[in-house]
């Protein structure tokens, strides 16, 4: 058991939970993920790391309550615990393992939608504390649903913000931000990554290529047990088939196939929405 | 003579009624056919049984015990080969192995060794103090990873030897493919593995689940920062293999790892809980092993109309008699000499159909079985929604890649000798991570191989 050490909601349905999970805060890098289980007969489901704290021992995961299982996570408070938290999954981000003179000579550009913003802040910090220079564009919908605004304006060299209604920051997509910044703003990148929903991925990767600049996304595919034995989370990278949880989660964008993966996604949208008016009519939540 | 004796019949759940439920199909013996069936043994002077048993099992010693009613004595033989006795009476080959050996089996039936194997080992769970051996106390600590047959198998030798061990598992629970791959109907969980389980609990082994060795620690830093003398490396097989045709990403298409895993481990068809699962109207498994036969036979259970596609004939299916004679009378539609070429999706990119290939039989290869070739013109579309692939795995690269200087096969799998020893000192490895896919007794088997190296590895090193 996962005994949960603080509970905060950040915007509408977005909540932060830190766990005690003293073997992930150890081994835990930027790019990495976990694999929840609220309790006994809940889902495997994999949640990015928003933070982890080693002398604490504590791990940090960001979920919105959209389906039966991140209900179950976030309706768990303080004292209570979750029955697994597994991980760190995946492949640390490629620039962990980069020499850092070579990375204090590089100006990314980092993208964060909805609540996928979350994970982007541990690899803007993690480059930071190393005096990397990075930029963050975080989109929302409208003011109240940004996450991560003041956290991350303390790790970013420069902070981005886009609302779709224009609440806050700059007045639409963060595609047409990045675009603005490079085109209108003269200013330079040498990469970007974006970590959102896949629909956002897909169309900053397009932003990317036109900007001629390098791009990096991290999957968020549907999985089981996260380590590689049931092939659910598989990809077409480059014309070849990856699973997302240990050749990824991030991967060159260029190489994504995002029609297949959002198709992907959806297998199981009937048993959830099923299962979802099934959860209302109990009245659990 | 008391091979006069007709081989005793196992009770069975109806196959009509099985087919809609996920209880156990056969019943096993009772204390009186067991004894019946243990007389028809002949006690061989030089028992060929024991020689095919991949652990060398005393069998027509136990055997002996079981026809004077004698059961510790039985389990107490068994015991001192093989750890899992309940699971592998049911899930071993028994007719590539003891049975396929037994003198009886030339002119008539073998003898039931699985089935009377079951017995004992069930009559063992219900009469837990009849153990024998008792766990010492010991300083010296000895890491496992994974909880499935081989790791389960050296902990519990570790374990009796006196030697403190910790099992490291994945997954939230323990049992490894036991758990996650082999289904409620062939090998019941709570009633079998758990308890399988609680007995090596019951000698002092630690289990830590949720840690994913590889990545949340190390090998290394288990040897190192932990204060582990030896870890034995029993992970299991890895990532399901796919055809590498054309559709394989389409919705609806499926590894049998990630179809059983959803219902065994995540009991997907109890609506208590959470997983979902897709099943489909028609079903189409690719593959001619235990685990198409498991993911098969689920599907129907789970109200599919469900077919087993394989490339080569019925007599070169790898699973266990058994399970195809069981999977037959559930109804399970099987075409053989079919080999799937691509897999055909709607506008919307799920599932419509798989186009198939007709096969013949042409020349043996080098595993011996003659290999199939295509019929020209002979394609064909077979109507499903779902595809499950079954065609076995390839080995996972997590801990042979996080491990330094541990050396793998050129396919991947970690180098182990007969003993378990790896490229690296005070590391071992056995099961399925060593072997590549494998059965449940022969991982068991390098498991307690393993355990003996890792005792004497500590012993020389004091």
């Amino acid at each position: 058991m996962f005994e949960i050490v603080e509970k905060r909601e950040l915007a509408a349905g977005i909540y932060l939970t830190r766990v005690k999970a003293p073997r992930i805060a150890h081994s835990a890098q930027p790019g990495q993920f976990v694999i929840v289980r609220a309790d006994e007969k809940g889902e495997r489901t994999p949640l990015t790391i928003a933070d982890y704290d080693d002398a604490e021992g504590t791990v940090t995961l960001v979920t919105q309550a959209i389906g039966v299982s991140t209900r179950k996570i976030t309706a768990k408070g303080v004292g209570d615990s979750l029955a697994d938290v597994a991980g760190p999954l995946g492949r640390p981000s490629d620039f962990v393992n980069e020499p850092l003179e070579e990375l204090r000579k590089r100006h990314l550009v980092f993208v964060g939608g909805g609540v996928g913003t979350a994970p982007v802040y541990p690899q803007v910090k993690w480059l930071a504390e190393r005096g990397v220079e990075v930029d963050v564009i975080v989109g929302a919908k409208s003011k109240d649903m940004l996450i991560y605004k003041e956290e991350m304006a303390k790790v970013a060299t420069n902070l981005y913000i886009a609302t779709d209604d224009g609440s806050e920051g700059f007045h639409g997509l963060v595609t047409a931000l990045l675009e603005n910044l490079v085109t209108e703003q003269g200013k330079h990148y040498d990469g970007v990554v974006a970590i959102g929903p896949m629909i956002m991925m897909k169309f900053v990767t397009l932003t990317a290529k036109k900007l001629e600049l390098p791009c990096t996304v991290s999957l968020n595919a549907l999985m089981v047990d996260g380590t590689g034995m049931c092939g659910a989370c598989r990809v077409t990278i480059a014309g070849k088939t990856k699973f997302t949880c240990v050749d990824g989660p991030e991967f060159n964008a260029y190489d994504v196939d995002f029609d297949e993966a959002m198709r992907r996604q959806a297998m199981y949208r009937a048993q959830e929405q099923h299962a979802n008016e099934h959860a209302h009519k109990c009245n659990c939540f | 003579m008391a091979n006069k004796i007709p081989r005793v019949a196992v009770r069975e759940q109806d196959p009509k009624l099985r087919a809609t439920n996920f209880e156990e199909v056969c019943y096993g013996y009772n204390e009186e056919e067991a004894q019946l069936e243990a007389s028809r043994c002949l006690n061989c002077k030089n028992p060929r049984c024991v020689a095919a048993c991949p652990v060398g099992i005393n069998i027509p010693a136990f055997i002996e015990r079981l026809t004077k009613g004698d059961n510790a004595g039985a389990a107490a033989v068994i015991a001192k080969d093989s750890s899992l006795p309940s699971i592998c009476g049911r899930v071993c080959p028994q007719e590539s192995q003891c049975e396929g050996s037994c003198i009886l089996g030339i002119k008539g039936e073998p003898v039931a060794i699985g089935k009377l194997e079951r017995y004992v080992g069930d009559w063992h769970l219900e009469h837990p103090e009849s153990e024998l051996l008792q766990a010492k106390e010991s300083a010296h600590r000895v890491a496992v990873v994974g909880s499935g047959p081989s790791g389960l198998a050296c902990a519990s030798d570790l374990a009796k030897m006196g030697y403190d061990v910790t099992v490291f598992e994945a997954l939230h629970e323990l049992g490894g493919v036991l758990v996650y791959g082999i289904p409620e109907f062939r090998l019941p969980k709570q009633k079998i593995v758990a308890r399988e389980i609680e007995k090596v609990c019951r000698l002092g082994v630690k289990f830590e689940t949720d840690v994913v060795v590889g990545r949340t620690i190390t090998v290394d830093a288990l040897l190192d920062e932990e204060g582990f003398e030896a870890v034995f490396i029993g992970s299991g097989a890895g990532l399901p293999r796919f055809m590498g045709i054309e559709g394989e990403n389409l919705n609806g298409v499926l590894s049998a790892n990630e179809f059983l895993t959803r219902a065994n481990l995540m009991h997907a068809y109890d609506e208590e809980y959470d997983t979902p699962i897709y099943v489909g109207r028609r079903v189409v498994v690719v593959g001619g092993g235990n685990v198409a036969m498991d993911a098969v036979r689920t599907a129907k259970r789970l109200g599919a109309d469900a077919h087993i596609v394989y490339r080569r004939s019925e007599k070169e299916l790898p699973a266990r008699v058994e399970e195809v004679h069981h999977a037959k009378e559930e109804g399970i539609e099987f075409r053989m000499l079919t080999n799937p070429t691509r897999i055909l999706g709607d506008e919307k990119g799920w599932v419509r159909a798989i186009n198939c290939v007709q096969m013949e039989l042409g020349e043996p290869d080098d595993s011996g079985r003659r290999s199939p070739v295509e019929v020209a013109g002979s394609d064909f579309e077979l109507e499903c929604d779902v595809v499950i692939m079954a065609l076995g795995t390839s080995p996972n690269p997590l801990i042979a890649s996080t491990t330094d200087a541990l050396d793998t096969t050129r396919r991947g799998c970690i180098v182990a000798d007969d003993e378990g020893r790896t490229s690296r000192e005070g590391i071992f490895a056995g099961g399925d991570a060593v072997t590549g896919a494998a059965t449940v007794i022969l991982a068991m088997g390098a498991g307690r191989k393993a355990a003996a190296a890792i005792d004497e590895y500590i012993k020389s090193k004091q």
